[in-house]
């Protein structure tokens, strides 16, 4: 036990695992910047500018706020459920990173399942925003987590029914051989990534995966002109922060997942001295993350809320037969090739 | 440390079990049940059987939980305090029943010995759905079916007018 603790795998292993958990929770928190200053630009207003130069030191002052400020529990609340509900919403959030590969050696670990591992951890985070809902004991909170409840199953059917199509191409469900399956290009110049061969997936997925992570324009959950603030309603301090990360690390889960799934992960061109073509890998793929969330911020500041009945009837009559359609397509070709 | 590992789990799974059965309240319940399945997960994974562990967690704690605790919340039930009466002469079956069901259980468990580990090819998705597909076709096809009857049941009773 003891050689193990001061092996030198074990010394790499706690170094990735430093260097990635701060990775992300840094990112995590310059995205809320990110969302704040593109939103404002787009509303056409500064946002928040004056902590630091351009306002970098923002988040630092947030986390601050947070911690500083008065704890508040309604009466009548349950309050080991109410405590308990942040943590139960934050932690399958980050437990998802642990098997994302960031680059090709960067990553914490990847069991033969991952892509499933993370449907399985994800598909737990729900009952936090269901239980932080229920155990205020107060009517939006309790509507919002109700519909989340209903919201995130529904659209957890099309967004795992539409990866079907890519598992069916890549015989794999290791979110490693995912990437390596995508290396390379057609004809020299078109890379082999998933969304030439799987568009309606792609379209699938993301639209889903909006859905699944709360986000606008199917905050349904949350819709402030009709629910105050949703489930999170009675939450402030930092239990309300660690709901608040808890989506954000939601959003960067399904980001790489969508990367990974059709994008080709860490693949891109390679090039320069041996300690750029280390780097280059992680940049590539982080930016190409970069790409979705920013693209999720521009749908939120441009997009309206759809209603709630629309939003079921999206989900089941359009989402799923849409992605049951291309599994059909996708297994005959296969089959047939 | 995995017979730590087991026994840790092994001891939360049976705590949880025990635990929806003792509370009052339907959402306690509920939630003890997930601890249970996730804790069954984890004694999976300590089988090498992944792939089984992450179903589980999907299917039943992901997916099935989630209808449960939502149902709960909607029709936001009182604590049934004195429903036990009503089926209080049950006991006396259940508890001879139960002792019953330990014994045959805890003897198969007993001469089985040691539980074999799933192995490489066993534990794969696509060994298991080689054997749903070949070996278990039938009882896999029915069980579909009847899930669909299931369904469509559900349905009629739910639609007055269809």
């Amino acid at each position: 036990m003891i050689e193990y603790l001061t092996s030198r795998e074990f010394l790499i292993l706690m170094a990735k695992m430093v260097a990635i958990f701060g990775g992300v929770m840094t990112a995590l928190a310059y995205t809320t910047l990110l969302e704040r200053r593109v939103m404002a630009f787009v509303q056409m207003r500064p946002g928040p500018n004056r902590v630091g130069p351009f306002g970098l030191l923002q988040p630092l002052a947030d986390g601050l706020k947070f911690l500083l400020k008065e704890q508040v529990v309604p009466t009548n609340a349950n309050v080991l459920l109410y405590y308990a509900a942040p943590i139960v919403s934050l932690i399958p959030a980050l437990l998802s990173f642990s098997v994302i590969p960031f680059g090709p050696d960067l990553k914490m670990t990847d069991i033969s399942v991952s892509l499933l591992f993370i449907f399985a951890i994800t598909s737990l985070g729900v009952y936090g925003i269901v239980l932080g809902g229920w155990s205020s004991n107060s009517k939006y909170p309790l509507m919002g987590a109700m519909r989340a409840s209903a919201q995130m199953l529904s659209y957890e059917l099309s967004l795992t029914l539409s990866v079907v199509g890519v598992l069916m191409i890549a015989h794999t469900l290791s979110l490693q051989q995912l990437v390596v399956s995508q290396q390379g290009t057609w004809f020299g110049f078109i890379p082999r990534w998933n969304i030439f061969l799987q568009p309606i997936a792609f379209v699938v997925y993301v639209v889903s995966a909006v859905a699944e992570t709360n986000r606008l324009p199917f905050d349904l959950a949350e819709s402030e002109q009709e629910l105050v603030a949703g489930w999170h309603t009675e939450y402030s301090g930092m239990k309300f922060a660690m709901f608040f990360l808890a989506e954000y690390a939601n959003m960067v889960t399904v980001s790489s997942l969508a990367t990974i799934l059709f994008l080709g992960g860490w693949n891109g061109p390679m090039f320069g001295p041996w300690w750029l073509q280390m780097a280059l890998p992680t940049v590539w793929f982080v930016s190409k993350v970069f790409c979705f969330i920013f693209a999720y911020i521009m749908i939120r500041a441009t997009v309206p809320r759809i209603r709630y009945d629309q939003l079921m009837q999206f989900g089941w009559k359009v989402l799923l037969p849409l992605a049951l359609a291309n599994i059909l397509i996708t297994s005959l070709v296969v089959a047939l090739s | 440390m995995i017979q730590i590992l087991f026994f840790f789990f092994a001891a939360l799974a049976v705590g949880a079990a025990i635990n929806v059965l003792a509370q009052k309240h339907v959402l306690y319940s509920s939630l003890s049940l997930i601890v249970m399945l996730t804790a069954v997960s984890a004694l999976f994974v300590l089988l090498q059987a992944e792939f089984l562990a992450v179903i589980n967690v999907i299917v039943y704690a992901g997916a099935i939980m989630v209808l449960f605790v939502f149902v709960i919340m909607l029709l936001n039930l009182p604590v049934d305090e004195d429903g036990a009466d009503r089926l209080r002469w049950l006991k006396f079956i259940g508890i001879p029943l139960g002792i019953f069901l330990l014994f045959m259980v805890g003897s198969t468990v007993w001469n089985l010995g040691v539980a074999p580990v799933a192995s490489q090819m066993n534990g794969t998705p696509e060994a298991i759905g080689r054997s749903l597909f070949t070996d278990y076709l039938l009882p896999f096809e029915l069980t579909s079916l009847l899930i669909l009857i299931a369904l469509m049941g559900a349905v009629v009773f739910a639609k007055k007018e269809l």
